[in-house]
């Protein structure tokens, strides 16, 4: 009974959380756009799958993702190998990462872009080369950044001043990309962190920062997000300009 | 309505999704730790929910939200719809005219990050080692507010034809002036709600506004200025989470001061 009522709580939250896409919908739809709703029995049963499925997510949340994340993260601080943290940060991001679907999406769209702007010949195969590339290059980028993530953890290095850094990069690089590469590369720094790995992330940041002895978690435990949308900016810059 | 098949093909690409995950922690955890899982139960049951839970919430998306949403942001960029609010047919469109593509693109920002799962993990996150102070809500409508004034703000962009690196370079310089303002405690959480904000619900409705907007505004290629918005959409929250760390420091800071007032 108990576990129903606590079932039936999150429910609502979850329904809570997407009464605002309801209103937005239905404001447009009836009041800007003037139409009737195409089968509304299907898009409430939707609603319906789309809150249940957010209670379950936030559930396995916090029984599964978190404290695994925080239970590896202090479980590699006892063991104290550093070779061991590191591999594991580079095999989370680059994992994560290459099998991310929006990132294939667009990684096939920006091999279109290129094929259109000439900088590859329009074949199937070429295409495919530079998506494939571009994928590489994107999840080699996150693992990088998880690993530069970890190690200022380590190191308690002041990210203000690693962010920046690499925002002046992101600006050097614009100056020098091609003009095509750009829009894609400013966005994959966004789609790279999936709903999936940015829990666990980030319990693997707060897990690290919380069990080194003068870390805050709250300084020094966030970030490795940061990175992991900073530096795939960088590297698909990088890869526009080598490959032009 | 739903067809078994399409659960179990939604089901099946979480599962794809999910195992190169699963098998870095379970090979790491076996080989390197070489310990057994705390509650092995709990945590594999939690996987098994997150799953479940991220195909359900896909498929809902997939059948209530997503082609509508894409219908709307189709409708609203088209001409049609834009002609029907002018008086003179004859004149050309300029920037102001399409002002409900900005108040859809503001709307659907903000709705869409509030719902996204993500977000709301960072957010819990956030509150557990903050001992409270920061909010989860608080900050998801902060980060949700960001998104909102970046995607409206993106889509200006698109409609104007302005090159992009101006805008995000100009944030840059907004995110270096408030990192030097904004309370220490706030700037990591701040740079990575950047990050977060994009995944599962936005990214679908976002991208079919700009290929939208991209391709019935003249002068605009798809492919090319269709890209930025989610760019847009990482870089606004980043400000506007410092902005709510700054305001809320800002009115703790008033209030005590009252209260040393009324002491004299």
């Amino acid at each position: 009974m108990k576990a129903l009522i606590a079932l039936f709580k999150a429910m609502l939250a979850s329904f809570r959380d997407l009464l605002p896409i309801v209103f937005v919908i239905a404001f447009f739809q009836f009041i800007v756009l003037q139409e009737p709703l195409p089968n509304i029995l299907s898009i409430l049963f939707g609603l319906l799958l789309v809150v249940l499925g957010l209670t379950f997510f936030i559930f396995g949340l916090n029984m599964g993702l978190f404290p695994i994340g925080e239970s590896m993260a202090q479980a590699f601080a006892r063991k104290g190998s550093l070779f061991w943290l590191i591999l594991f940060a580079f095999c989370l991001g680059f994992g994560t990462t290459i099998a991310e679907p929006a990132l294939t999406a667009v990684a096939n769209e920006a091999a279109e872009v290129a094929a259109e702007g000439g900088v590859i010949p329009q074949t199937i195969e070429e295409m495919d080369n530079y998506a494939n590339g571009l994928r590489v290059t994107v999840a080699l980028s996150v693992g990088l950044a998880i690993v530069l993530g970890v190690v200022r953890i380590l190191k308690g290095w002041p990210i203000h001043i690693m962010i920046i850094s690499g925002y002046i990069g992101v600006v050097v690089l614009t100056w020098f990309a091609p003009e095509t590469i750009i829009g894609i590369a400013y966005d994959s720094g966004g789609v790279t962190t999936s709903t999936i790995t940015v829990p666990l992330v980030t319990a693997l940041g707060i897990g690290l920062a919380s069990s080194i002895k003068g870390r805050n978690p709250m300084v020094d435990g966030f970030g490795l997000i940061a990175f992991a949308s900073l530096l795939p900016m960088i590297f698909v810059m990088l890869y526009g300009m080598v490959l032009s | 309505m739903i067809s078994l098949s399409q659960f179990i093909d939604t089901f099946t690409d979480t599962v794809i999704d999910v195992i190169p995950i699963a098998t870095i922690i379970f090979g790491f955890q076996i080989a390197v730790l070489r310990k057994p899982i705390a509650n092995l139960h709990t945590v594999v049951l939690g996987f098994f929910y997150v799953i479940v839970g991220l195909s359900l919430f896909l498929l809902g998306l997939e059948l209530a939200l997503f082609p509508l949403g894409e219908t709307m942001a189709k409708q609203l960029t088209a001409p049609e719809f834009l002609y029907s609010f002018k008086d003179d047919i004859t004149a050309s469109l300029g920037w102001i005219d399409y002002y409900w593509v900005y108040l859809f693109a503001f709307a659907i920002g903000f709705s869409t990050t509030i719902a996204e799962p993500s977000l709301i993990a960072v957010a819990i996150k956030a509150n557990q080692v903050s001992g409270g102070a920061i909010r989860v809500n608080g900050l998801r409508i902060a980060v949700a507010l960001g998104v909102a004034i970046g995607i409206s703000l993106g889509s200006y962009r698109i409609v104007v034809g302005d090159p992009i690196h101006y805008y995000i370079m100009g944030g840059y310089v907004v995110v270096i002036i408030q990192t030097h303002f904004a309370p220490k405690l706030i700037i990591a959480l701040a740079y990575d709600s950047g990050g977060v904000t994009t995944s599962t619900v936005t990214v679908p409705l976002v991208t079919a506004l700009g290929l939208g907007l991209a391709s019935q505004v003249p002068g605009r290629n798809p492919v090319i200025d269709g890209f930025g918005l989610v760019a847009f959409a990482s870089l606004f929250p980043i400000i506007s989470v410092m902005a709510y760390a700054q305001i809320t420091q800002w009115l703790n800071s008033r209030a005590s001061s009252k209260e040393n007032d009324n002491a004299l």
